[in-house]
């Protein structure tokens, strides 16, 4: 226990000096996770809408594959992501693997499932009717698109929480198509990863700590725009 | 402030920070290393980095991968050495710390650029079938075996590495890697040694993780385990594992680094990799790997040994 306090205690002075070593890892962990987020939401929102709206064969099919995609252990991404991109494998010659853009990839693909699920969900809980109705009032094509998007805004910010929370706290993939290189791709989980197989327990709960002020801050400003919107 | 006003704003930062992020990754992954950020943090490199420069034909440039050994990760060496390689020659290194088997595996499939590993046996094998080449001895340090303070099998007692294994074996709990690395390699080599089929031996366990995750382990199960002076010295101040046996032959650790055979592995970076090669038997950096935590632990961690031969290394 007095192990557990004394970490905390040097981990907050770490924080609190602003130890660039911390700091590097913190805003590399935000630039891979949120690029990775912000790919998938691009892909996955109109994806998920298409898949709410239309009725195709084989459409309970993509379904299933997505829900399945929701709970998919990054860690099996991360060996397949690695496969294809080490040098032996199929895409070996683009040299991406251990680069951040390979960490952007493989959390892109861990996000993009909960994107759409999300946004399918949110776009399904509308009244079917409101498209017709928008188009009835005379909304052109891209204003109703824009308006349907307004109402299921609050599951578009679920699917945002959700694909950022899933990647920013996965460690397997980073892990494997990053590399963990020190100063390069070595984000917040992979750091507390080595930081405590090395036995420096206080700057592995430094670590910690920021990765959980990171995801709290992020669902405390997407919490705070869906009760706006409530009021 | 209306709701209609708020959304606008929310879309359109939302439509901005899209944008400016998806440039982002392709401006700063474009150009893959942080520059300073990789050495500045550790204590040593400071002093290491100011060392001349070891290779004449100075900033070759580009990057290479190297598969090493989770133990020189975890002591922290590569740390100090990294750095040094990068200022002297401007090549970025990858370094990807697992175990021995997996870094030789990699070599064989030609995904990584040079290799640095402690699994000799293991190594010849690969060198065999030309996977490996142009191999220097860098150094040595020797394991040592660790357990509980109390000793319930004896081992401090025993007469020999042998009697110390076969003492483990039958009163003892025994926390092995299990991950195919050269400390793995090295501790099956001692139960054949002492002439015990591990797989009889009840109370062993494997981690299946590095060296530092293991000492870890065995610390909370109050087991013996075999590790690598250096690790265990970085680690001890969370441990409360001591040593229990110790000084050797079979115990000696040795490194060698190899260059990925360019002749059988087109996309090897060869010039990277010989340069590496050559930075590591290099008088400076031997010299650095001799001195590596000298001071914070009052006794020696790497004993550097390139261009000696091998055979005299044993006979000490």
């Amino acid at each position: 226990m007095a192990e557990l306090w004394d970490g905390f205690q040097e981990a907050l002075r770490l924080i609190l000096r602003g130890d660039a070593n911390l700091r590097d890892i913190a805003l590399r962990t935000v630039l891979v996770s949120g690029s990775a987020t912000l790919l998938a939401m691009l892909v996955g929102v109109p994806v998920g809408y298409a898949l709410a709206r239309a009725r195709f064969r084989g459409r309970t099919l993509v379904l299933g594959l997505v829900n399945t995609g929701m709970g998919m252990p990054p860690v099996v991404i991360g060996l397949i992501v690695w496969l294809m991109l080490v040098r032996s494998g199929p895409f070996g010659d683009l040299e991406l693997i251990y680069t951040k853009r390979a960490m952007v990839t493989a959390q892109f693909i861990i996000a993009v499932p909960l994107v759409v699920g999300f946004t399918s969900a949110a776009v399904q809980s509308l009244p079917p009717q409101l498209p017709d109705l928008l188009a009835s009032l005379g909304a052109g094509r891209l204003r109703s698109l824009w308006l349907l998007g307004r109402e299921a805004r609050l599951g578009l910010l679920a699917a945002i929480m959700a694909g950022f929370g899933a990647v920013v706290s996965e460690v397997g993939a980073s892990m494997t198509v990053g590399g963990n290189l020190q100063g390069n791709t070595r984000v917040l989980t992979t750091a507390i990863v080595t930081e405590t197989s090395r036995g420096q327990n206080d700057r592995a709960i430094a670590l910690g700590i920021i990765l959980f002020l990171m995801a709290f801050a992020v669902n405390l400003v997407l919490t705070m725009v869906q009760h706006r919107r409530l009021r | 402030m209306s709701t209609k006003l708020f959304s606008r704003i929310l879309t359109g930062g939302l439509a901005a920070l899209s944008l400016s992020l998806l440039a982002l990754p392709i401006a700063a992954c474009g150009d893959d290393d942080d520059g300073p950020a990789a050495g500045a943090t550790q204590p040593g490199a400071a002093t290491a980095a100011a060392s001349p420069t070891t290779t004449p034909e100075a900033k070759i440039g580009g990057s290479m991968i190297l598969a090493t050994t989770t133990s020189t990760q975890d002591s922290g060496l590569l740390d100090v050495l990294v750095p040094m390689f990068t200022k002297a020659t401007g090549v970025e290194v990858k370094v990807i710390a697992v175990g021995t088997g997996a870094a030789l595996e990699m070599a064989a499939k030609g995904d990584a650029d040079a290799v640095l590993a402690h699994s000799p046996a293991t190594e010849k094998k690969y060198v065999t079938q030309g996977d490996l080449s142009e191999g220097q001895l860098v150094m040595h340090n020797d394991y040592v075996i660790v357990g509980p303070a109390s000793d319930p099998a004896g081992v401090k007692k025993a007469a020999s590495l042998n009697a110390a294994m076969t003492a483990i074996a039958a009163n003892g709990a025994f926390v092995s890697r299990g991950d195919n690395s050269g400390t793995h390699a090295k501790e099956l080599e001692l139960w054949k040694a002492a002439g015990v089929d591990p797989k009889t031996v009840k109370q062993r366990e494997e981690t299946g993780q590095g060296m530092g995750a293991t000492l870890n382990v065995a610390d909370q199960k109050q087991s013996y385990t075999l590790t690598d002076r250096a690790t265990y010295l970085s680690l001890r101040k969370n441990l409360k594992l001591e040593v229990m046996f110790e000084k050797a032959g079979l115990l000696l650790n040795i490194y060698h680094v190899y260059v990925v055979s360019p002749a059988r592995h087109a996309n090897v970076k060869a010039a990277q990799a010989r340069a590496f090669v050559a930075f590591m038997v290099s008088p400076e950096v031997q010299k650095v790997i001799g001195e590596f935590k000298v001071a914070e632990f009052g006794q020696q961690l790497f004993v550097p040994d390139a261009f000696k031969d091998e055979a005299d290394l044993e006979k000490q």
